[in-house]
């Protein structure tokens, strides 16, 4: 009796791949249905129809003024006269090349200075006064001194991007290079493993899940730093078009501007999460799609 | 256990049938020709202190201790004993305060430095599994050996070869997580095996898992330890496990740490898990256990 009861727990013990109560660091993610999977696939469509819907019945029904909210189809008109515009290219262009410069630059830097710090507490003391007030200052605020600095082209807008990319990611790496694992550090050690081993079979796969999770948020920074820089200055990019749109008073337009950008933006979003997921397939975050 | 220590210069002091260590030892492994004592490890006058806030704390105190070449050494004690200390001083991972370990006569610290061609020797197993959860199972298995420079194709044959030992075969490509918590330590085994350690040092190594787990894990360990002749020094609270793996039970105090007996286990080998209802097994146990509970 005694002897079959243990076989059994035997068998679930050792067969199963599903983690048991002893393993505190698993996640049940491993259990959700196909059914929640799909879930956002059809709620998303189905909240962007809705979106339209309200839109449409503000605008037909209630009788808000067309200057205030063009219909969808006017909206849709305006985008179709953006694309007939042979200059949108070269404005898309310009911003992507923006979004994209300043993020680059974010990266390398944040990631430079995150680890640099993340390693060296004493100096990680010594600037966090010049971190906390930068942190803290509405960056966008400079804007018109890099413009002043660096004239109307496209690199003002490319630090401004940068600058404002720069934090999440550089805060994020400083936390992932302190989150190295101590029993994986007694693993290394124990097998005498060199600093380079160290580094690339510990210390990188530890960090790179913040790296990602600093760069998610960095490229919708990026993308609010060039469009805020186009705003204030310059006659090329999305961010420009917004506000010719708006000094004409054009207002299906504008909104078909909006769109676009928000697009784009979704676009650049999921090119860092599509990154993630090739790059740390093994990443809790990557499995239950957070 | 006792019966295999005749090794040579050149012959290794086993040769399990599916485990070829002659292909895969690196080639700067030197310890061999020292091995013609019969001894394992040494611990002369080791003491250790910790400097905390609250002032000095004498962890251990003039620990001795000789393990043979191929002995199963089982350390036991309450919490706080200074047992984890003693092993992670001869893991390499603490420097002791005075005192020198030698692993096969080579001092394993000089002048407070630890010797890292020593401590390649040792394979380790902690509490917790500690797998890379980046790495496969058999690339966790296979990362001392990718840390020697062993050739990828050399290192997976291997990795599977010792992923088939520990009872993980069809679970090479799967992540750590996707394991239970006696697979994630059968991992951790296979991976501090895949050196050929002289010497495997464990820290209770089952302490997280539930009791089944645990008397199986117990049984596969005798299995291992019988198959690879490996020297072994296991860290456990429990009394009953430290019986029934061990050739000598070593009973720690506390307060600071020190070695308060040394209790030689004459059961016959292999134990099943039967081993545990005889009388001379309950009397060790009991003795030792009255042990404990003298000190207070």
């Amino acid at each position: 009796m005694t002897t079959s009861l243990d076989r059994d727990t035997d068998t679930r013990t050792d067969g199963d791949p599903a983690p048991r109560a002893v393993d505190a660091d698993a996640t049940p993610a491993e259990g959700e249905s196909p059914w929640m999977r799909r879930l956002p696939w059809v709620s998303g469509p189905l909240m962007l129809l809705a979106l339209v819907g309200v839109w449409q019945f503000a605008v037909s029904v209630v009788g808000v003024s067309e200057f205030i909210l063009p219909a969808p189809a006017a909206v849709v008109g305006a985008l179709g006269d953006l694309f007939a515009d042979p200059e949108i290219g070269s404005h898309i262009g310009i911003t992507l090349l923006e979004v994209l410069a300043g993020f680059g630059i974010a990266l390398v830097v944040g990631i430079a200075v995150g680890a640099t710090l993340g390693r060296i507490a004493w100096l990680q003391r010594a600037v966090q006064p010049a971190l906390v007030a930068l942190q803290v200052v509405p960056k966008v605020a400079f804007v018109p001194i890099f413009v002043i600095w660096f004239g109307f082209g496209p690199t003002s807008k490319i630090i401004m991007a940068a600058l404002l990319a720069f934090f999440p990611i550089m805060l994020n790496v400083m936390l992932g290079v302190r989150s190295v694992d101590r029993g994986h550090r007694d693993v290394m050690r124990g097998l005498g493993a060199s600093k380079w081993a160290t580094f690339r079979d510990m210390e990188l796969p530890t960090t790179l899940p913040y790296v990602f999770a600093g760069a998610e948020v960095a490229i919708v920074f990026s993308v609010i730093g060039a469009i805020v820089g186009e705003y204030l200055g310059g006659s090329q990019g999305l961010g420009y078009l917004v506000v010719s749109s708006l000094n004409a008073l054009d207002a299906p337009r504008l909104f078909a501007v909006i769109v676009l950008l928000a697009v784009l933006g979704s676009l650049l979003y999921v090119a860092v999460t599509t990154t993630k997921k090739l790059v740390i397939p093994w990443h809790d975050s990557v499995r239950t799609g957070v | 256990m006792t019966t295999q220590q005749t090794p040579t210069a050149t012959t290794p002091t086993w040769t399990p049938p599916p485990v070829r260590r002659d292909e895969f030892d690196a080639p700067g492994d030197t310890a061999e020709p020292m091995g013609s004592r019969a001894v394992g490890l040494r611990v002369a006058g080791v003491d250790k202190t910790y400097a905390t806030r609250r002032g000095d704390v004498h962890a251990l105190s003039n620990i001795d201790l000789e393990v043979g070449r191929g002995e199963f050494v089982s350390l036991v004690g309450r919490s706080g004993c200074g047992k984890t200390t003693l092993l992670r001083v001869l893991s390499g991972l603490l420097a002791p305060t005075a005192g020198t370990v030698e692993a096969g006569e080579r001092p394993a610290w000089v002048a407070g430095r630890r010797d890292d061609t020593v401590f390649a020797e040792f394979g380790l197993v902690f509490q917790e599994a500690n797998l890379f959860p980046w790495f496969t199972v058999l690339d966790n298995v296979a990362l001392p050996l990718k840390l020697r420079g062993v050739s990828k194709a050399q290192r997976r044959t291997r990795a599977a070869e010792l992923c088939a030992t520990v009872g993980l075969s069809g679970f090479e490509d799967s992540y750590p997580r996707e394991l239970s918590g006696g697979m994630r330590q059968r991992a951790a085994i296979a991976r501090a095996l895949a050196c050929d350690p002289s010497v495997l040092l464990m820290d209770e190594p089952f302490g997280a898992l539930d009791a089944m787990t645990r008397d199986r894990m117990n049984l596969e360990l005798q299995h291992i330890h019988a198959v690879s002749g490996t020297t072994v020094v296991f860290v456990t609270h429990s009394i009953s496990e430290a019986v029934f793996l061990a050739d000598r039970v070593v009973l720690l105090t506390p307060r600071p740490g020190r070695i308060r007996s040394v209790t030689p286990i004459d059961l016959p080998r292999p134990r099943s898990v039967e081993v545990e209802a005889t009388a001379e097994f309950g009397e060790l146990v009991v003795g030792l256990r009255r042990q404990l509970d003298e000190e207070d």
